[in-house]
C-alpha cells in the first residue's frame, strides 16, 4: 500500500496545506488513502472576494488558444503523470485504483467516467457550440462583436462559478469544465470521498496550459460550501432534495438533484416491448445506476408485470465483482449504512401493499450484500401498480427500475420531473405532448437509452446562457 | 526545556499551590472567617478539611462541585464570615439559556485581570491608548474585568454588545439569517468605533474578529493586539487568524476563562508547534486538571483528550472539582507555567455531538 496522497486547498491555483485534514480511507479495508486538507469557511470567505481578478491571465487567453489548451488536456486526463496532492505524481491506473478504493466505483466504470471527461475536453469546440447555439467563440475574447450582421455583447459574471460536487460518479465533472473554456473561474468543493477527479482534471488543465489562477479548490465543511453558494457569482449545486432544497428558488444555483429520468413505451410499441428491452436494461444499468441520467421509472401502457418479470430476470444476473474486474456492472457503497438506508426504505415500500419486488424470486440471496468486504445492493425491478406508488417514481443510487401501467393519455399528466426521458413511440398525440412539457430537460424520441449524451444538447441547463448575460449595445463608428 | 530540568520548578509549583490550598481551606472552613455553605456541608459530610485536606491530591476527598448550586442556592449562604455585610457583586456565567449559574464577588476579578496583565507584550498591548471589546457585557464579569486590565495598564475601553443567549436562541430555533443580521448589527457597530476613534487593543471572539477584518484591515486600522476567546479554537483556526485576519502583524493572545475560574494564560504560539493552544490556569488561584470522562477523577495521560476540571481557590470562592463543559488535551508543564495545561479547548463531546457556539 502506498503513503496517502496529501490534496491540499487550491486557492486561485496556490497550494496550501491546512492544518485540519481529513483522512480519506477506503471502504473495504479501512486503509487511510488520501489526507485531504480541509478550508475552513472564513479562509473561502477572504479567498472569494480576490478570486474573480486573480483569474485575469485565464481571461487573457483567446478562444483559438482555450480549444486548443483543452484539447491537450484531454489526452494529459487520460495518459498523464499528473501531480498527486502536495508531493509525487499520480498516472492514470493509479487513479482509477484510489477512486474505486474510496468511492466504490469499480475500475471499469471509473475508465468509462475518465473517457467521458476527457471528451468533454476533446470536444470542447463542439460542446460550446452546442451551449452557445452557434456563436462565433472568438466574439467571447472581446465580449463584444458582430455576427450576421448584428452587434453582440455577452458580459460575463462578475464572479467564479461555485460547484459543490458529489461523490457519486466522476462524470458529473463535466458540466462545469466547459466554464473554464468559457473564461470563468471555478471554485470547486469536492466530494467527500472522491477528491481524485477535480484534482486531477484541474492538474491536466493546467498542465495543458490554462493558468492555474483560473481554479480553486476547497475541500471543506458544510458552512465552508454554503459559504461558496453564497458568495459565488453563480453556482451548481450537486445533491439530493434535502441538500438543494434550501437553494431551489436561488436563480444564481442550477441544482442538480435527483435525475428521475424515465423510459416510456408508447401504446404502438407496447406489443413489441421484448424488442426494447435492450435499450432499457442499458438506461437502468449504466454506470452501475449511479447517474442522474440512469432510468429509475418505466411507464407502460399494459403488459407491465411481463415487462418487469423479463427485466428482473436479465438484471439479477448482474452481480457484485472485484473492483478491478472489467465485466463488473456494479458500485460498492463507499458509506454501507446509505446501502441500508436504501434497502430499508425499498422493503417499507414493498411492505406498504401495491408494489413487489420482482427481482427477489430470480437473485440468490438478499438485496444487499457483502462481497470481497465492500457493500452492495444488487439491481432491483419494481412492480408497481399505481402511479402514485411511493416507489413508482423514486430514485436511488444503483440499478432500480419501477414498472408501472399508465394509459398513454395520462403520461404525460403523471411525468414528473424528468431529466431525461426515452420515450420510444411514434404516437404523434404523445410525442407531441412530450415536446411541449416542461417537466422534460432531454427528450430522446425513439429507442435511444436514458444515458447516452450528446454533446451539442445540453441537457443540465444551459451553462452558457447561466454564465453569461446578453446585453444591449450601442456603438458609432467614426468619431 | 526538559520535563527533568522543569522538575525543580513543578515541585516549588506544587509546594505553593499546596501552602496556598491549605490557607483557602482554613479561611472558607473556620469559625472565624468561614462560609455558611462550606460549613455545613463539612458538618453534614464528617468530614473535618482543615486535617483531612493536605495536598491537592487530597481533593478528591471532596465530591465535583454540583454547578446547579449557582442556580439554587441563596447567594448568603457563599459569603464567607470574613465579608460579612460588605455588598457583593452579582457575576452569571456566559452563554447558557434557562437560569445561569451566579457567581457573587468583591475583587477577584481585579486580582486575576493584574495577574494576567503582567503576561501581555508591552508592544502589542501598550500602555495608555483605548481597547475595544467586542463581546458579552450584561451581567457578566468580563466587561468589568476587560475595564480593569485596560485601566491597569493606563487605557481606557469602548465596548460593543454582544449577547450570546440571543444568539444560541436564534441558531436553535434555525434562523440564521436573523443571527446573521445581528453579527452584522454588532459588527457594524464596532467599525464606527474603529473608524471614529483611535483604538490599539481588541478582545473580541474568533468569528466577529474574522467578521471585522472582512470590512477593515486591522493592521491599517491601527490595531497592535488582539484577545480572543469564548469559543473552540483549532490550530488550523489559530493560524488563519494569525496568517490572514492579523496579516501576520497583529499580535493574538487566545483567552480562556469564565466567570467561575477568571482567565488562563497561553503558552506563547508557534508554528513550529502546529499553531495548538495550550492553556495554564491562573495557579494558585485556580488549578485545571484533564480528567477521564467516565472516571473522573482520575487524570487521563498527557497528550490524551479528557474533560476539564476547575478548582477555584479564592478567599471569595471556593469550588473544588467543577468539571466543566469542555474537553481538551492535557499537555505538559512549561518553563512558564510548571504546572499541567489544557489544549485545543473545545466543547465537551464536540465529536460526537453538534455543539452550539454561535458567533460567542
Amino acid at each position: 500500500m502506498s503513503d496517502p496522497v496529501h490534496i491540499p486547498v487550491m486557492r486561485s491555483g496556490k497550494l496550501y496545506e491546512s492544518l485540519d485534514q481529513l483522512e480519506v480511507v477506503g471502504h473495504r479495508d479501512g486503509q487511510i488513502c488520501a489526507k485531504v486538507s480541509q478550508a475552513n469557511a472564513g479562509l473561502v470567505r477572504r479567498d472569494l472576494k480576490k478570486t474573480h481578478a486573480k483569474a485575469q491571465p485565464l481571461r487573457d487567453l483567446s478562444m483559438a488558444q482555450i480549444l486548443e489548451i483543452c484539447k491537450k488536456a484531454a489526452g494529459l486526463f487520460l495518459e498523464a503523470e499528473l501531480p498527486a496532492g502536495v508531493e509525487g505524481t499520480q498516472g492514470p491506473d493509479e487513479y482509477l485504483r484510489c477512486l474505486a478504493a474510496t468511492s466504490g466505483l469499480p475500475v471499469t466504470m471509473g475508465r468509462a467516467n475518465m473517457k467521458k471527461v476527457a471528451s468533454v475536453l476533446a470536444e470542447m469546440g463542439t460542446i460550446l457550440r452546442g451551449l452557445t447555439r452557434g456563436l462565433d467563440l472568438s466574439l467571447l475574447d472581446d465580449g463584444v462583436g458582430v455576427q450576421d450582421d448584428m452587434t453582440l455583447w455577452y458580459a460575463a459574471p462578475p464572479g467564479p462559478l461555485g460547484v459543490v460536487l458529489p461523490s457519486n460518479s466522476p462524470g458529473v465533472n463535466s458540466l462545469w469544465i466547459p466554464a473554464v473554456a468559457l473564461k470563468v473561474p471555478v471554485v470547486l468543493k469536492p466530494g467527500r470521498e472522491e477528491p481524485w477527479t477535480p484534482w486531477r482534471i484541474v492538474q491536466a488543465m493546467i498542465a495543458a496550459g490554462f493558468p492555474a489562477e483560473a481554479f480553486s479548490l476547497y475541500p471543506t465543511t458544510h458552512d465552508g460550501a454554503a459559504t461558496i453558494l453564497d458568495q459565488c457569482a453563480r453556482s451548481l449545486l450537486f445533491g439530493d432534495e434535502n441538500t438543494t432544497r434550501p437553494y431551489a428558488s436561488n436563480p444564481s444555483i442550477e441544482i442538480h438533484g435527483p435525475g428521475r429520468s424515465k423510459v416510456l413505451l408508447g401504446p404502438d410499441q407496447i406489443d413489441r416491448w421484448d424488442s426494447h428491452l435492450d435499450v432499457i436494461l442499458q438506461s437502468v444499468l449504466a454506470n452501475g445506476g449511479r447517474s442522474c441520467v440512469n432510468a429509475s421509472s418505466l411507464f407502460v401502457p399494459s403488459h407491465g408485470e411481463e415487462i418487469a418479470t423479463a427485466l428482473a430476470k436479465k438484471m439479477a444476473t448482474v452481480e457484485p465483482a472485484s473492483w478491478d474486474d472489467e465485466s463488473a456492472g456494479l458500485s460498492a457503497f463507499a458509506n454501507p449504512k446509505f446501502a441500508e438506508f436504501i434497502d430499508q426504505a425499498i422493503d417499507q415500500g414493498v411492505r406498504a401493499g401495491g408494489a413487489k419486488d420482482v427481482t427477489a424470486e430470480h437473485r440468490s440471496g438478499d438485496r444487499r450484500v457483502v462481497h470481497e468486504g465492500a457493500t452492495y445492493l444488487r439491481p432491483t425491478v419494481i412492480h408497481c401498480d399505481r402511479v402514485e406508488h411511493d416507489l413508482a417514481r423514486s430514485e436511488y443510487l444503483f440499478p432500480f427500475v419501477s414498472v408501472v401501467e399508465v394509459p398513454a393519455d395520462q403520461m404525460l399528466e403523471v411525468l414528473g420531473p424528468s431529466l431525461v426521458v426515452s420515450a420510444i413511440t411514434k404516437d404523434p398525440e404523445l410525442v407531441a405532448g412530450l415536446k411541449n412539457s416542461p417537466d422534460i430537460h432531454r427528450l430522446n424520441l425513439g429507442p435511444i437509452p436514458t444515458t447516452q449524451v450528446a454533446w451539442d444538447q445540453p441537457h443540465e441547463g444551459n451553462l452558457f446562457e447561466f454564465l453569461y448575460q446578453r446585453r444591449a449595445i450601442g456603438t458609432v463608428e467614426d468619431w | 526545556m526538559s520535563s527533568s530540568e522543569l522538575a525543580p520548578q513543578q515541585q516549588a509549583a506544587t509546594e505553593a499551590l499546596d501552602t496556598h490550598l491549605q490557607e483557602i481551606l482554613r479561611w472558607h472552613f473556620s469559625e472565624e472567617t468561614g462560609t455558611p455553605y462550606w460549613r455545613d456541608w463539612a458538618k453534614s459530610a464528617g468530614m473535618d478539611p482543615l486535617t483531612e485536606v493536605r495536598s491537592v491530591a487530597d481533593l478528591t476527598k471532596f465530591p465535583h462541585f454540583d454547578g446547579e448550586l449557582l442556580r439554587t442556592e441563596p447567594h448568603e449562604r457563599f459569603v464567607p464570615r470574613a465579608y460579612h455585610g460588605q455588598p457583593f457583586r452579582i457575576f452569571e456565567t456566559g452563554g447558557t439559556t434557562g437560569m445561569p449559574k451566579q457567581r457573587i464577588s468583591w475583587e477577584d476579578y481585579q486580582i486575576d485581570y493584574s495577574q494576567f496583565s503582567e503576561t501581555l507584550d508591552e508592544d502589542a498591548f501598550p500602555r495608555g491608548g483605548y481597547w475595544l471589546m467586542i463581546g458579552p457585557t450584561g451581567p457578566r464579569r468580563l466587561r468589568l474585568a476587560i475595564e480593569h486590565l485596560a485601566n491597569v495598564r493606563g487605557s481606557s475601553c469602548y465596548f460593543v454588545d454582544l449577547d450570546p443567549r440571543w444568539v444560541k436562541k436564534l441558531i436553535a430555533t434555525k434562523q440564521p439569517d436573523q443571527a446573521k443580521a445581528y453579527m452584522e448589527h454588532v459588527v457594524d457597530q464596532a467599525l464606527l468605533i474603529l473608524k471614529n476613534r483611535k483604538v490599539q487593543v481588541l478582545f473580541t471572539t474568533p468569528k466577529l474578529l474574522e467578521a471585522l477584518s472582512e470590512k477593515v484591515s486591522l493592521v491599517e486600522a491601527g490595531i497592535r493586539g488582539v484577545f480572543c476567546g469564548g469559543t473552540e479554537m483549532s490550530p488550523q483556526t489559530v493560524r488563519f487568524l494569525i496568517e490572514e485576519v492579523l496579516e501576520g502583524e497583529v499580535h493574538l493572545v487566545p483567552t480562556y476563562g469564565n466567570t467561575l475560574m477568571g482567565l488562563a494564560a497561553h503558552k506563547p504560539l508557534t508554528p513550529d508547534e502546529g499553531y495548538s493552544i495550550t492553556y495554564y490556569a491562573p495557579q494558585p488561584r485556580a488549578m485545571l486538571r484533564v480528567v477521564n470522562p467516565d472516571q473522573p477523577d482520575e487524570l487521563i495521560p498527557y497528550g490524551e483528550w479528557g474533560r476539564v476540571e476547575l478548582t477555584t481557590l479564592t478567599k471569595e470562592f471556593f469550588m473544588p472539582r467543577f468539571l466543566e463543559r469542555d474537553e481538551a488535551i492535557r499537555r505538559e508543564p512549561c518553563e512558564l507555567y510548571p504546572w499541567d495545561g489544557v489544549g485545543d479547548v473545545r466543547p465537551f463531546g464536540a465529536n460526537e455531538q453538534k455543539i452550539i457556539e454561535g458567533v460567542y
